[in-house]
């Protein structure tokens, strides 16, 4: 297969206006992959399954990812002016990186039997209505994968045919992937007229004293 | 204030048009997920029009525990066992894909000897997959009991193989990150050997029992086609997609393991339909037969395991990998993103028979409520991995 250099420079000239960025792994897999703008993603995603020298016409994975917002610390040696003479001094900057959702494809080609290559989607921040387009037009099998990635990490797919939860129950609020994400006591917690009876209760009724209080309600016996 | 009195013309309800065919009239069934034929607990939500299915949606997760979250807060070797659990007719190609994965992540290799062991076993997983899934269709399509029975005897033999290897039946728990976790004796080779050279006179007879039988083939030929356009758009794997006709199997694409060392053929079906499938399981079993005596025959002595890697406190470096194999369910991957801790930050399973559920509807469309049972039970899907 052609590299990955060679594949962003073609997308560039036959999408115009479509900004790709190559993202390197450094592991000894040398997966890198490509990172796609939003606005272009449908059409980059129609070329790179119509282009007679990639074809990619099979997507076989497709994921998200949640990487919560960070801060990088950096050391930056700044001029200052200390007792009155100009010295450099290292300073500590942070920079706070804010959190984004990712949506992962990974393409192959089952007419030229090569791949993977690897395209990237990313959010803008981590909002409940985080939004991506969708890119089951063109891969069908990203149909339910899409859905469990909206289930799982809360990444709404524009374009999506049928988005709905697919793993938890239509009724679960929270997105159980996230990184952030806290399990809740009870999963079927229903509030029940229990504790309403309760409070009523207790209102009409007098508590009982306690038997090591100061009021005994036993009698003692040869009193 | 003013009342309205009714006319008796008025309160009569609208005539109901009789025409000739009782059109509209969809009663929707939900079949499952308590169903003995949907192999787990799995619900098709469905439309019908008499007997003839006019929607359905498939409707999972009652056996979702998270499996990925669970991945991301264990350690990489912790996650192991763990995969057994995915489909758990086949923890040893389970336990491959995610040795494969994480041996990309790290730059690992693997000893000779233990590429040899895991094809071995790889192949024996998918002779006793194939086996019980023939013998639970048949189940499906009303030979009730035998045929199942018949698989089981087989399967049986192998499990009892994978039990003496690796300590268990079912969750084998065998591979290791470089390497196999223990060594099998030459006296395990050669009774697997025997099993394998008997097993052909199983396969025949099974063959023999389906090809040229009119129930199966009434029940199966033409029942759930799907055109290979479809499938390769739906992203369908192993034998589903091939029965299609489309060339494709992962074991001869990315040729991982030693598999390129192997002579072997990819059976390649005509119509995309349920008979199909189910003579593509037929043909691979020989495959693979034929694969495993090649292996025995090969395989050579030496370490199983590569001493250069750390079980414990196993850290790759920062990256991302993404392995997959061809399991006997499809293509099973495993997507690992590491930020060079001990944990991975994201680890997700491709599972081969989610994916191939996305066309279900499709193919179910238009056939009976019972074609839907053969056609669900001819994707050979386990709940363990659709769920996760």
């Amino acid at each position: 297969m052609e590299p990955i250099e060679q594949i962003k420079a073609r997308i560039e000239a036959a999408v115009p206006g479509a900004s790709i960025e190559i993202l390197q792994n450094a592991s000894p897999s040398q997966q890198h992959s490509l990172k796609i703008d939003n606005e272009h993603a449908h059409d980059v995603a129609k070329w790179l399954h119509d282009d007679p020298a990639l074809r990619l016409d099979f997507c076989s994975n497709v994921t998200g990812v949640d990487w919560l917002d960070r801060t990088v610390k950096k050391m930056v040696k700044v001029k200052k002016v200390v007792d009155g003479e100009e010295k450099e001094v290292a300073e500590t900057t942070e920079e706070k990186i804010p959190g984004y959702l990712e949506a992962v494809y990974h393409l192959y080609s089952m007419t030229h039997k090569h791949g993977p290559v690897i395209i990237r989607m990313r959010t803008a921040d981590r909002a409940a209505g985080a939004r991506l387009p969708s890119l089951t037009p063109i891969w069908r099998s990203a149909e339910f994968q899409e859905r469990e990635i909206f289930d799982l990490y809360g990444i709404r797919f524009d374009g999506h045919p049928d988005l709905r939860r697919i793993l938890m129950w239509d009724e679960f609020e929270d997105y159980p992937m996230r990184k952030d994400y806290r399990e809740p006591d009870d999963y079927e917690y229903e509030p029940t007229p229990h504790d309403d009876v309760l409070e009523r209760a207790k209102r009409y009724y007098t508590p009982r004293p306690q038997i090591d209080g100061a009021e005994s309600i036993v009698e003692p016996l040869n009193g | 204030m003013s009342v309205t009195i009714e006319t008796l013309e008025a309160m009569e309800r609208p005539p109901v048009s009789m025409g000739s065919r009782l059109e509209g009239e969809l009663l929707e069934v939900s079949m499952g997920p308590q169903h003995p034929s949907t192999h787990g607990v799995f619900r098709m939500n469905v439309a019908l029009e008499g007997e003839i299915v006019r929607k359905l949606k498939p409707v999972f997760g009652y056996l979702h525990r998270n499996h990925e979250k669970i991945g991301e807060n264990a350690s990489y070797l912790g996650s192991m066992p763990y995969t057994d659990r995915l489909d758990y007719f086949c923890s040893m190609t389970n336990n491959w894909a995610y040795a494969l994965s994480v041996e990309k992540l790290a730059g690992i290799e693997v000893p000779e000897r233990a590429e040899y062991l895991r094809v071995i076993l790889a192949e024996l997983t998918r002779l006793q997959n194939h086996a019980s899934l023939l013998g639970f269709l048949l189940n499906d399509m009303g030979a009730w009991g035998t045929p199942l029975m018949y698989a089981f005897r087989e399967r049986e033999k192998i499990l009892d193989l994978f039990e003496s290897l690796s300590g268990s039946r079912m969750m084998c728990d065998y591979m290791r990150f470089g390497g196999c976790r223990v060594d099998a004796s030459p006296e395990w080779l050669a009774h697997a050997k025997k099993i394998v050279d008997r097993f052909p006179r199983f396969v025949d007879e099974l063959e023999q029992l389906i090809v040229g039988n009119e129930v199966v083939i009434a029940r199966t030929q033409n029942v759930g086609n799907v055109s290979p356009e479809l499938a390769v758009s739906a992203g369908i794997t192993g034998p589903m997609l091939r029965a299609c006709g489309v060339n494709y199997d992962v074991r001869k694409v990315d040729g991982y393991g030693f598999y390129p060392r192997f002579k072997f053929r990819i059976p390649l079906g005509e119509h995309g339909d349920t008979y199909d499938r189910l003579m593509m399981r037929v043909l691979e079993m020989g495959e693979s037969v034929g694969i495993l005596k090649q292996a025995f025959e090969q395989v050579p002595t030496g370490p199983i395991i590569n001493p250069k890697v750390k079980i414990r406190a196993f850290r790759p470096p920062v990256g991302e990998a993404y392995g997959r194999i061809e399991a006997p369910k499809g293509e099973l991957g495993f997507y690992l993103i590491s930020d060079g801790g001990t944990n991975p930050y994201r680890y997700r399973v491709r599972p081969p028979s989610f994916i191939n559920l996305t066309i279900l509807e499709d193919m179910c469309l238009g056939h009976t409520v019972a074609d839907v049972m053969v056609i669900l039970g001819s994707i050979d899907i386990v709940m363990g991995e659709v769920d996760r």
